[in-house]
């Protein structure tokens, strides 16, 4: 096994390993932690595709902003913080049910896509391409504008709800 | 003479020199490549590790030195017990003294966040260095993402605040904790805004290469965007005037209330830390970085300019530190979403427009001086806006506020 299959195991059961921490925490605080725990492994394994923007990226929204707004959506919920609630409640069969459809289906199509494989080294200029496809209207100009008006109206939204009147 | 030349020849470029003959004795001992390759990256770790950690001891004895003589008092000094020239080892005593201390684990703490957290903040802190141009050969590591980098780490360590403050079972430091949220999260944008303002300037997010582009340093060319990252990294690193995570008088120490001995050191080492890189942030991204006379015929100048401008920075950021009071937690906030986040809006939109203008009007490429005239032009004209439109607001606000008065004596005058 060479060094970066080793790391690939590393981070691949550090991102399982959280995710399942997760689902069983007792404390909903807990399952936030170990959600960012899961975020960090991938993140690891984005540095090892050779894709660095995408790891810092992950670290940056996912961490840095997704995890802090479910924690302070988790202490601004009334007797979340405390007691130990109950890890099911009477739905459950109905949620396990839909995951185990959508783990089908992903897995299946995971096997079915014929995956490209190359073992050329990631280009150097990963970056400024990316950038340039985002704004690029044969690219994905129309999408990334359209990300950023909803971001725009989220951000419109929350002043207009918060505003004294 | 002849040795002589030979080593200053060594010591113009040292810690490269240095570098390379641990590598030629590692080779010599009969080492295959890779393996020492892997040593030396070990070993560029170690230093890089603890360089924050050597000049935070520094750092500590002489905020406290500074902060005492600005206060008329004496400071850390050798007239009681013997603490070195000036007191200069009063910070190893207190680090020997906060080691020997006891462990104290208040009751109903969440075990595993609770001792996590102070490991996470030192970690995030010392994590930023990795990509720290300290020279023209001398970084960690160049990514190509460098300050994206940077600020995903510090971003990141938010969660750590949240870690400790909820963990430690206490009103205080879960109150500190939300509070660290709103401001960190808060201070990030404007913070975000600049460095944006900066890479687009530079046209890259390498550090090495932003310290490249700033041939006039760019404090001079965008002293708008440096006035507001300098003012939201103070934010960022909970210094004085925006202090309000610890707010001893209110909060007795916000999130880390419960944490005592080391693991309180661990986060105080943060705090000092990420002062630290914040200050070499500024240095590189405003001042140049290492750049600076006489790099060219000794690199080790670079790291020099470098250490002093870092110092010059922490010098601004001690005497503001020392002479401020506390913002009460609205103005904070008032004067981050109301001042600084639109400031920083309209600060990248101008000076993006001017520095795509530049690129458009001059085909033929334009001087660096030229460029730096125009963009220096374009922040004069942001501050002149900017003034403009606070005294506007101020003289309104100062005829609501005579006119209330104006209603407060006539409703007196009809009441008698």
């Amino acid at each position: 096994m060479t060094v970066q299959q080793v790391l690939f195991f590393l981070f691949g059961a550090i991102a399982l390993g959280a995710a399942i921490g997760m689902v069983t925490a007792r404390k909903v605080f807990h399952a936030a932690l170990w959600m960012l725990l899961a975020f960090f492994g991938v993140a690891g394994l984005y540095v090892l595709l050779e894709a660095p923007f995408f790891a810092a990226a992950q670290l940056f929204v996912y961490m840095g902003a997704i995890g802090v707004l479910i924690i302070y959506a988790i202490m601004l919920t009334r007797g979340m913080m405390r007691q130990r609630l109950p890890r099911v409640n009477d739905q459950w069969w109905f949620a396990g049910l839909l995951a185990a459809v959508l783990l089908v289906v992903l897995v299946w199509l995971v096997w079915q896509h014929p995956w490209a494989t190359t073992t050329a080294a990631a280009p150097e200029d990963s970056l400024n391409r990316l950038g340039l496809t985002l704004v690029d209207p044969e690219g994905f100009a129309l999408p990334f504008e359209v990300a950023s008006v909803l971001l725009v109206m989220a951000l419109i939204g929350a002043v207009t709800i918060v505003r004294e009147r | 003479m002849e040795s002589l030349s030979r080593f200053l020849a060594f010591l113009a470029d040292a810690i490269v020199n240095i570098g390379d003959w641990i590598r030629g004795l590692l080779l010599g001992a009969g080492l295959a490549d890779p393996w020492v390759s892997l040593i030396m990256k070990a070993i560029g770790a170690i230093v890089v590790a603890f360089f924050p950690l050597m000049v935070v001891i520094f750092l500590i004895w002489a905020y406290r030195k500074v902060a005492a003589r600005m206060q008329g008092r004496l400071g850390p000094n050798s007239s009681g017990t013997w603490a070195g020239p000036y007191g200069i080892l009063q910070t190893f005593a207190d680090a020997i003294k906060m080691l020997t201390k006891e462990d104290i684990r208040p009751q109903g703490i969440d075990k595993i966040p609770y001792n996590l957290a102070p490991i996470l903040v030192v970690f995030a802190s010392i994590a930023t260095w990795a990509v720290m141009p300290f020279g023209p050969k001398l970084i960690g590591t160049d990514l190509n993402i460098g300050i994206f980098y940077i600020l995903a780490f510090s971003s990141a360590a938010l969660v750590v605040f949240l870690m400790a403050g909820w963990s430690s079972n206490n009103k205080y430091a879960t109150v500190g904790a939300f509070r660290s949220v709103a401001q960190l999260i808060g201070y990030e944008i404007p913070q975000l805004l600049a460095v944006l303002t900066v890479v687009m300037v530079t046209g890259s997010l390498r550090m090495q290469e932003i310290v490249g582009q700033q041939k006039i340093p760019l404090l001079f060319q965008l002293p708008v965007t440096a006035f507001i990252f300098f003012l939201a990294s103070m934010a960022e690193v909970n210094a004085r005037p925006f202090e309000l995570l610890e707010a001893e008088s209110e909060l007795v120490c916000g999130y880390f209330i419960e944490y005592s001995g080391m693991k309180f050191g661990m986060f105080y080492l943060g705090e000092f830390m990420n002062s630290t890189a914040v200050a070499a942030l500024f240095a590189t991204l405003f001042l140049g970085g290492w750049r600076g006379p006489w790099v060219e015929q000794a690199p080790i100048m670079g790291t020099i300019w470098f250490l002093v401008k870092m110092a010059l920075m922490l010098l601004v950021w001690m005497l503001i530190q020392i002479t401020l009071p506390r913002l009460r937690i609205d103005q904070m906030l008032a004067f981050n979403w109301k001042f600084l986040v639109p400031l920083a809006l309209a600060n990248l939109c101008i000076i993006g427009l001017v520095n795509k203008g530049i690129t458009e009007w001059f085909p033929g490429g334009v001087s660096a001086w030229t460029r730096a005239g125009i963009l220096l032009m374009a922040n004069v004209g942001i501050f002149l806006a900017t003034w403009g439109i606070l005294a506007a607001l101020e003289r309104r606000e100062q005829r609501r506020r005579e006119a209330w008065r104006a209603a407060q004596v006539g409703e007196v005058e009809v009441s008698a």
